[in-house]
């Protein structure tokens, strides 16, 4: 079965015709000259960008355990609709994914759904208590290849543990990815700690708490030998840190959130826990200094941390509700209106931090490829001048905390495509 | 006795009004005098009389009104103040306005004879408020009422013992009574 | 005067002074035998009580009573409120009972703010004391008090140093004070030790120092905020002991006060750890009269926010009922 993507242009470069077959991309022309045969598919490209597909290093898809927030089969619908076509399913569902046959029954889920791949992320630590290590060979040899390892919802403290864990993974080219929090300077902790939250009168989340955990991490890694890679990056001094990092060779990733890319701490104002995240959100410069990291290679990923939460752990007063945003289907718009827009990033940028790098990390084989003959026609088409409303009734997620909620979004997906089967089409599931 | 029938008056001193002035301050002065008599009359003297003014423009009435009472008696009259915000019927309609005092004489209204004294009577609901507050701070013996103005149209079966002045007015006019102690000079101005 | 009174910063210093006037008349009604005024009659009031609280809620109660209003009381203890069920279906049931004012305490800062702004209720909310956050009427019954001592019961209160002592950073009387004061025209000092005080605090309106002494030199006014000993436990001072003599109110730190100056306090008191007991009951204390000048400043804010609520404030249109002079006098 042969289809023809017509009219697209690659990284907002010219204008071509993209023949795939077999999930392989077999032709790429200047556009209007492919030639179409009957019994041929046809997806009209507009004019639009057309990019790798994205690809997702950091989402809760809440299965199994808490599937009244969300399932693996909506998760990765909405997924496929924010243009991603792989994400990596955090492990702290119930139970929690720290043996071979948790993580193989959520990539396995992940292929029954169809919208996109999952590859479930390992625990570090068994039941994410931070005490031993969880069989991270067993996750790494199953049928999920497990070969990022997180606790993230909490932090692994314990300085030797992650001394054992960068050390462990090497074996497998697998990689740690920290979810830095100090807990003893964290507890309680609702909003950013600084004059806000002093104001509002809700307990601080320092800076510091972040920035330390960090600084000691890519110190371990370095000195081991070993990669690091540092979940949802939020502060202007971790983001320095990273930098100074990598001038000396630390072999340090990091990611960002759309998030933390464009809301600040003055959401807490309103009390309204759909704006309560972990690590929260932060002052303007900080936002400020995480866009810059973004635009220049310090930060290496978009990520989205998708946490949807049943709508009574977010109808409340602050403290009673729970941390995280919804993120999939709004994570190009925010990248567009950010970083496009404001000219930090061009398009072959995009491509290298939502896609490109995410699959290197990640050590995925056919994800994050050129868009060329003989690679995978796993794509993403995105319309960067549309304009929409976030409404979460529209959307397959079964939970509703966006924090746009009724907000215009600048730029959308059209097109979804994996391994030339397309999950989305004009902005619809398939 | 319509508008037209009143004797004409001059414009009030207040600039942006339109209005005839019914009243000046000397027939405001002649007004309280006689009220005066007329009380210490019926009374039969001033032994248990407490003159109570309600707030805002009836207490400094009810000052002058028990100063020329002690004049005529030789002896001094117990005046005081009686606030009826808390009291009216309206606050869901009005809103919240601001409370002025309440000063009830030293010896109280107990079995004495009350005089209750306003600057205008129109609806009666003032009155009926003030009837309220005055069984919360007390049981005179009788109570009395004494209006400078009775505008007509009331809207409750009450009536003033003592008017200075009937004018028939439609209820869209407005009627002012300024007092030289609150608004610089003393008038009774009716407009619309 | 905005529909709600969740912050001291809400109150403009009209609106401040309006409701200590109006308290002030409030004060003498209740020096009568009857002490009861029909204002607030067919109203229903409801007092929803999270957090325990005796002394507020009894205020609250007491003042609602005054104005004749109906008070419905849910206290954390022995309700459904205990059993866990959540701020949202609370408001939902109160609603459906039609209540025209919640009178809310909360362990977590903003829940007023969320029972206000969610849709959930219809009616005024008053914030009684929401986490570490605020406690506006507890601001306004201290103003109150440091009127009626420090410039004879009117007015604002323009120049009057006032010193506020203790754990700032946990303090919802506090940060009101602070904001009110300063509406009022005031200037206040926070001390305490850096541990006990917020992140940011450079930028609230007020003087800060870790020397009680310099701060009280001449003050007209000091207000000591509790103290949990508790908080040793998280290392935010090493002993009771250490905390009681740097920052304690004794006898001769009270005597740096200026002439007439007052000492206060909102209850309940540590005696001994902030407070010394001589100086509790002392002639400069004026701790017990602040509770009962809270009946009469929460009656106060009652009749203000409730008329507010469906009135358009002092109109100057005339009604039916009532004649344009009526509505001017």
């Amino acid at each position: 079965m042969t289809t023809h993507m017509v009219n697209v242009r690659p990284y907002g470069e010219e204008a071509v015709d993209i023949t795939w077959r077999d999930g392989l991309i077999a032709a790429i022309a200047p556009a209007g000259t492919a030639v179409v045969s009957t019994g041929d598919d046809v997806l009209d490209g507009h004019g639009l960008i057309v990019l790798p597909g994205f690809v997702d290093l950091h989402t809760h898809l809440r299965e199994p355990g808490r599937e009244d927030a969300e399932t693996i089969a909506s998760g990765t619908a909405s997924a496929a609709l924010g243009g991603f076509t792989a994400v990596h399913a955090m492990a702290n569902t119930n139970p929690v994914a720290d043996t071979a046959g948790v993580v193989e029954q959520v990539w396995r889920r992940g292929v029954e759904a169809g919208h996109c791949d999952v590859h479930p992320v390992g625990a570090v630590t068994v039941g994410l208590q931070g005490e031993r290590l969880a069989e991270l060979g067993a996750m790494a040899d199953s049928a999920a290849r497990v070969r990022i390892f997180s606790d993230d919802g909490v932090c692994v403290s314990d300085p030797v543990l992650m001394r054992r864990a960068l050390e462990y993974v090497k074996s497998f080219d697998g990689v740690i990815a920290q979810h830095a929090q100090d807990p003893r300077l964290t507890e309680g902790a609702q909003m950013n700690e600084g004059e806000l939250s002093g104001v509002l009168g809700l307990r601080g989340w320092p800076a510091v708490a972040e920035e330390a955990i960090i600084a000691r991490d890519l110190l371990l890694a370095q000195h081991v030998g070993s990669r690091v890679h540092i979940c949802h990056l939020s502060t202007r001094g971790s983001v320095d840190i990273v930098r100074w990092a990598k001038e000396r060779g630390v072999e340090v990733t990091a990611e960002v959130t759309p998030h933390h890319l464009i809301l600040t701490e003055d959401l807490a104002r309103t009390y309204d826990p759909r704006f309560k995240v972990n690590p929260p959100l932060r002052s303007a410069d900080d936002v400020e200094a995480v866009r810059e990291g973004l635009a220049d290679g310090t930060i290496d990923v978009v990520a989205t941390d998708h946490a949807p939460h049943a709508r009574e752990d977010k109808d409340c007063e602050w403290a009673a509700g729970a941390f995280g945003m919804l993120g999939l289907e709004t994570a190009f718009p925010v990248v567009m209106e950010t970083m496009v827009g404001p000219g930090r990033l061009g398009w072959r940028a995009v491509a290298d931090r939502m896609s490109e790098k995410p699959a290197r990390i990640a050590r995925l084989a056919d994800q994050g490829r050129p868009i060329a003959v003989g690679e995978p026609a796993t794509l993403v088409v995105v319309d960067p001048d549309a304009r929409w409303t976030v409404d979460p009734s529209r959307s397959p997620s079964r939970s509703a905390n966006t924090p746009f909620l009724e907000r215009e979004m600048r730029g959308a997906v059209v097109h979804t495509v994996l391994r030339g089967r397309p999950t989305v089409i004009d902005g619809a599931l398939a | 006795m319509t508008a037209a029938d009143m004797p004409p008056g001059r414009a009030s001193d207040f600039p942006d009004e339109a209005g005839s002035r019914v009243l000046d301050s000397d027939g405001i002065s002649r007004i309280l005098g006689r009220i005066a008599h007329e009380i210490l009359e019926r009374a039969h003297g001033a032994q248990d009389l407490v003159i109570l003014g309600i707030q805002t423009r009836g207490v400094p009435l009810a000052r002058r009104i028990a100063a020329r009472m002690a004049d005529i008696e030789g002896v001094p009259i117990p005046v005081g103040s009686l606030d009826i915000t808390m009291y009216r019927d309206d606050l869901s309609l009005r809103g919240a306005r601001p409370l002025h005092a309440t000063d009830v004489p030293v010896d109280g209204i107990d079995g004495r004879l009350v005089v209750l004294v306003d600057d205008v009577l129109f609806s009666g609901r003032t009155i009926r408020a003030a009837l309220d507050a005055l069984s919360d701070l007390g049981r005179p013996r009788a109570v009395q009422l004494a209006v400078l103005v009775d505008r007509g149209h009331r809207e409750l079966p009450l009536r003033a013992d003592y008017v200075g002045k009937n004018i028939p007015t439609s209820r869209d006019q407005a009627v002012r009574v300024r007092v030289v102690e609150v608004d610089g000079l003393d008038e009774v101005v009716v407009s619309g | 005067m905005s529909t709600h009174l969740l912050s001291a910063a809400d109150l403009t210093r009209d609106e401040a002074v309006a409701i200590l006037d109006t308290a002030a008349e409030l004060a003498r009604i209740s020096g009568r035998t009857v002490k009861k005024l029909p204002t607030l009659r067919g109203r229903t009031v409801v007092n929803l009580f999270f957090e325990d609280s005796t002394r507020t809620r009894i205020s609250f109660e007491a003042a609602a009573k005054r104005l004749s209003a109906d008070v419905i009381t849910f206290s954390a203890k022995g309700s459904s409120v205990s059993k866990g069920e959540s701020l949202k279906d609370t408001a939902l049931t109160l609603e459906a009972m039609g209540a025209d004012a919640v009178i809310v305490r909360h362990g977590a800062s903003g829940a007023p703010h969320r029972l206000a702004h969610s849709g959930w209720i219809d009616g005024v909310v008053v914030n009684a004391g929401d986490g570490t956050h605020e406690h506006p009427t507890q601001a306004l019954l201290d103003a109150y008090t440091l009127r009626h001592h420090l410039a004879d019961g009117e007015g604002a209160l323009d120049g009057r140093r006032v010193v506020i002592v203790g754990d700032v950073l946990h303090s919802r009387v506090a940060r009101s004070n602070v904001l009110l004061l300063r509406t009022l025209g005031a200037q206040v000092t926070l001390v305490a030790p850096p541990t006990l005080l917020p992140v940011g605090v450079e930028a609230w309106p007020c003087e800060i120092s870790y020397d009680f002494d310099a701060a009280l030199a001449g003050a007209d006014a000091v207000m000591m905020l509790r103290v949990q000993a508790e908080r040793m436990n998280a290392a935010y001072f090493p002993s009771t002991n250490e905390y009681s003599r740097r920052y304690g109110l004794d006898v001769r730190r009270a005597s740096l006060l200026a002439d007439g100056g007052i000492v206060m306090h909102p209850g309940p008191m540590n005696r001994g750890m902030e407070i010394s007991a001589e100086v509790a009951d002392g002639p400069r204390s004026v701790i017990v009269e602040q509770v009962t000048n809270g009946v009469h400043v929460r009656m106060a804010v009652l009749y203000r926010l409730l008329g507010a609520a469906e009135g358009p404030g002092a109109s100057a249109e005339p009604t039916l009922s009532g004649s344009f002079e009526e509505a001017a006098s």
